[in-house]
């Protein structure tokens, strides 16, 4: 029978760890839960549970900077942030809906562990371009620091960057710094309606090579837009391409009279303000669209913008839609068998880019490969770069890869 | 500067390694001669000097990956080199060393405006990229002083900034993708045009090693489309305290200026006597905020900064009215180096990052430094993300200024991590900082840095003696001291 570590602080936090290296014991490390449905089922009989080591410990808002626990619920440093104006500039995503997990579980250290950013990721950087600092336990049972509490350093290597995105499976976060950025004051939306994918993936391309700053580019084909909460977008009556502007008030009108503008060959637009506009982009940030049906796997895929659309082509006729101007696909498919691995994993070794099968039923996440398959070389690379941090595997084996 | 110590087989088995290498890069690629190797005997840090073994000069992926296994063969150490103008002896050659230089790889690859990136070799300069671009009105963010000289390879290798990486970010937050050599010849490709990466984020990693961990040959970076226009404040203030608080106050009102940069009463007037910009002589501090993007967003901004400078006991206040304007705002500050090299036989520039509101503090201690060591010292900082260079002034004839400048060097760097900051906000550990490493990090701390180098190059052979103050074997490195299984915290409770 497993035991459940929850730990309250940093040095319980190592001795937990600590212990682990040296009996060999195998640990699932847990924030809030929200994720543990992410990934490939951990190999562990034993479960660290960080959900008590909270509370922001260092909030500065003229320098721009938030330290807290890695346990620190999301909702509490959004909240904090709120107060004073502020964000998290990457726009982490509440998956707890399109995961089933508990509401509002979401928490600083497993957002920075998964890397997960939202729409704004083509403007501001991902969750890794915001994490300044940590204190993590190696799987050694060692404390050690990176990185520190100013954006500009380049004193050693950043392990930051290593460790976000690496599943828990290189140390285990006991506190993170992360930059946080000023709220826009406004966020208006400008709407294209009625494009086929492969002209909304133009469209977005003109956008984004524009100099009038687009913080959101995506693209809902007809029957996704159609589910929206937002009855602009519902009511379309057809495809939604929507194109994110923020910043002061003068700005944005500005831009947006801009935008429109100079896209109006491709068709009839429309703009979204205030609640409209900051609850569409919620939306795609959290993946509502392909929440339900509940039973269907769900593909997140990277690829160059401009191949989004032929990767969807060819990978399904099902639901899909498009983020980063055509470079993030969220797709939904029959979970049945290998939930489409075979087929996703074909299209993509000629297109390049990489895919994770985001939700799938445990079995195939057990079967499948649930992150995008490295080559010989890269493989051996990691598992070197593992060796490093967790020589006894002892933190998430096997979250990312078998054996690793 | 005490360098790794020689290995004298290798040194003796020099002209093995020539034929070696010759059959790997044919041609005036292998550079033996003396007078040959001395233009690669330092970089931008010219206090430190020594000769290279050998330098190579490859011109493919395949030639880097056959020098780069040869020498693993041969346990030849390796040192990097781009330009050359790192500022923290990044490109310090060994006596028992080859240099690897990628001057040869200059060529633009490929230009993608619909995906908004460039692909290039790591050669090609970091203004050159944007030359490749501007026609159709991109460019690449990153902008280093020394950009019209350095490399994006180095780039890469440094993390490097500029004035404008408040907004625009670092390298690496532009890049997406890498083509690189490890040092058993293996090349490996990460990233693409897609963004983020698949499995552990390498790139990041890489980005900022220091030549410690791979060979850069081939770099895709994002481009950015140029904002419609710019415009600049020149503000003066009686006191740096002022000029701190004004900044602190622009970014608490939600406004992150394309550049923001503070300069103190001697740069100002070094950088006036060089240039004439136009600078107010009587204030004690300067800053030059830079706006850019939409013109509407341009014109509100400006008035806003303004408003906050005013409120904030600005005495000077001007508004670059045309581009012309603009840039001869930023003529003195970009001078700043050279016109302090005016004023002084040498200088030593410094490099350290600090919380902002720690300003004050750090620059009140600076002073009392420079009393103590009898050297001036002129600053100029990036304001908004709190990256100082102060520029100590020296004269290396004058015996032991060479060595005072370093000490009080130190004392500064220390000093920016004892207030919260770091050793180097993005010219490099590099040999320069190597021993004040453990002012910023543990033992265990640094321990971790280098088992992350064992897992790139276990026998230490790229670019030893730069970044680390104590190198440890692999092997050791790798052993566990497990203290027991005592089980953890038993008196909490388990769920």
């Amino acid at each position: 029978m497993g035991t459940t570590f929850t730990v309250e602080n940093r040095d319980q936090l190592v001795e937990a760890v600590a212990w682990a290296a040296a009996e060999q014991q195998p640990l699932e490390v847990i924030g809030g839960a929200s994720k543990r449905g992410l990934g490939r089922p951990v190999q562990a009989a034993h479960t660290l549970d960080l959900s008590r080591l909270t509370g922001i410990t260092l909030y500065e808002p003229e320098e721009l900077v938030l330290s807290a626990r890695a346990g620190t619920k999301l909702s509490e440093i959004e909240a904090a942030l709120a107060e004073k104006n502020q964000m998290l500039a990457f726009e982490p995503a509440d998956l707890s809906p399109l995961l089933g997990s508990a509401p509002d579980s979401a928490s600083i250290g497993g957002a920075l562990a998964c890397n997960l950013s939202g729409p704004r990721r083509i403007k501001a950087g991902a969750a890794r371009d915001h994490f300044l600092g940590v204190e993590s336990a190696s799987g050694r049972g060692e404390l050690f620091k990176s990185g520190g509490r100013v954006v500009k350093n380049v004193t050693g290597y950043d392990l930051c960057k290593l460790i976000c995105g690496s599943y828990g499976t290189l140390a285990v976060m006991s506190d993170v710094t992360v930059k946080v950025l000023p709220r826009p004051q406004k966020t208006y939306t400008v709407l294209i309606l009625g494009l086929d994918d492969a002209t909304a993936v133009q469209a977005m391309s003109r956008a984004l090579g524009s100099p009038h700053e687009v913080s959101g580019a995506a693209h809902l084909p007809a029957p996704l837009a159609a589910g929206s909460d937002v009855s602009y977008t519902a009511k379309a009556g057809g495809a939604v391409t929507a194109l994110r502007v923020e910043g002061p008030g003068p700005s944005v009108e500005y831009r947006c009279a801009a935008l429109r503008r100079e896209l109006a060959d491709l068709g009839e637009t429309e703009e979204l303000h205030s609640q409209n506009s900051l609850a569409f982009w919620k939306e795609l940030r959290d993946v509502r669209p392909l929440q339900a049906p509940a039973e269907r796997a769900v593909w997140r895929i990277s690829v160059a913008p401009n191949a989004g659309p032929e990767v969807v082509a060819a990978i399904t006729e099902d639901s899909a839609y498009y983020d980063w101007g055509g470079g993030l696909v969220w797709l939904a498919m029959s979970a049945e068998g290998d939930a489409g691995a075979g087929r996703v994993r074909e299209v993509l070794a000629s297109v390049g880019g990489h895919a994770t099968l985001i939700r799938a039923p445990l079995k195939v996440r057990a079967a499948e490969a649930v992150f995008q398959p490295q080559d010989p070389a890269m493989a051996a690379l990691s598992a070197r770069v593992k060796d490093g941090f967790d020589p006894h595997r002892v933190l998430n084996p096997g979250r990312m890869y078998a054996g690793l | 500067m005490k360098m790794p110590a020689p290995d004298q087989a290798v040194i003796e088995a020099k002209f093995d390694i020539v034929a070696a290498l010759r059959a790997i890069v044919p041609g005036e690629g292998v550079i033996v001669d003396e007078d040959e190797l001395r233009a690669y005997e330092t970089d931008g840090l010219t206090a430190y000097k020594q000769l290279p073994l050998i330098v190579v000069l490859p011109e493919t992926t395949e030639q880097v990956s056959r020098v780069l296994k040869c020498c693993q063969e041969r346990g030849v150490k390796v040192v990097p080199r781009g330009a050359g103008t790192s500022l923290s002896g990044g490109a310090l050659p060994l006596a028992d060393g080859i240099i690897l230089g990628l001057g040869k790889f200059n060529r633009v690859l490929e230009i993608d405006y619909d995906n908004r990136c460039a692909v290039v070799q790591p050669g090609v300069t970091n203004l050159g990229i944007t030359h490749a671009v501007e026609a159709e009105g991109f460019y690449y963010a990153p902008d280093p002083s020394s950009q019209i000289a350095c490399t994006i390879g180095g780039n890469v290798a440094e993390n490097s900034g500029g004035v404008h990486c408040l907004k625009y970010g670092l390298t690496t937050n532009n890049l997406l993708g890498l083509e690189m050599v490890l040092m058993d010849g293996t090349v490996l490709r990460i990233g693409g045009k897609h963004l983020d990466s698949e499995g552990y984020d390498l790139l990041g990693l890489l980005t900022g090693s220091e030549g410690l961990l791979g060979v850069v040959t081939e770099v895709t970076v994002r481009i950015l489309k140029k904002p419609e226009t710019a415009r600049a404040l020149l503000l003066g203030f009686e006191t740096a305290e002022q000029a701190g608080d004004s900044v602190a106050a622009i970014i608490a009102a939600g406004i992150i200026p394309g550049g923001m940069e503070m300069m103190d009463k001697p740069a100002i007037h070094a950088a006036e006597d060089f240039v004439h910009a136009g600078y107010p002589l009587e204030v004690e501090a300067l800053l030059i905020v830079e706006l850019d993007g939409p013109q509407a967003e341009v014109d509100h901004l400006i008035a806003e900064v303004s408003r906050i400078a005013e409120a904030h006991g600005a005495v000077t206040s001007r508004v670059s009215e045309s581009e012309e304007e603009r840039l001869s705002f930023w003529a003195g500050r970009k001078a700043a180096f050279p016109a302090v090299g005016r004023i002084s036989p040498d200088y030593y520039c410094m490099d350290g990052t600090i919380p902002r509101a720690q300003l004050p503090l750090v620059l009140r201690r600076m002073r009392e430094m420079s009393e103590k060591y009898g050297l001036r010292v002129a600053n100029v900082f990036h304001a908004g993300d709190g990256n100082l260079h102060p520029l100590i002034l020296y004269d290396a004839n004058k015996p032991g200024e060479l060595e005072a400048a370093e000490d009080f060097g130190a004392d500064i760097l220390k000093l920016c991590v004892e207030v919260g900051g770091v050793l180097t906000g993005e010219h490099g550990v590099g040999v320069e900082k190597r021993d004040l490493m453990g002012t910023m990090f543990s033992e265990a701390d640094l321990k971790q840095q280098q088992r992350v180098k064992c897992a790139f190059d276990p026998e230490a052979l790229l670019n030893p003696g730069k970044m680390f103050p104590q190198l440890h074997r692999c092997a050791e490195l790798g052993r566990m001291h497990i203290s027991g299984g005592k089980l953890p915290f038993p008196d909490l409770p388990r769920f």
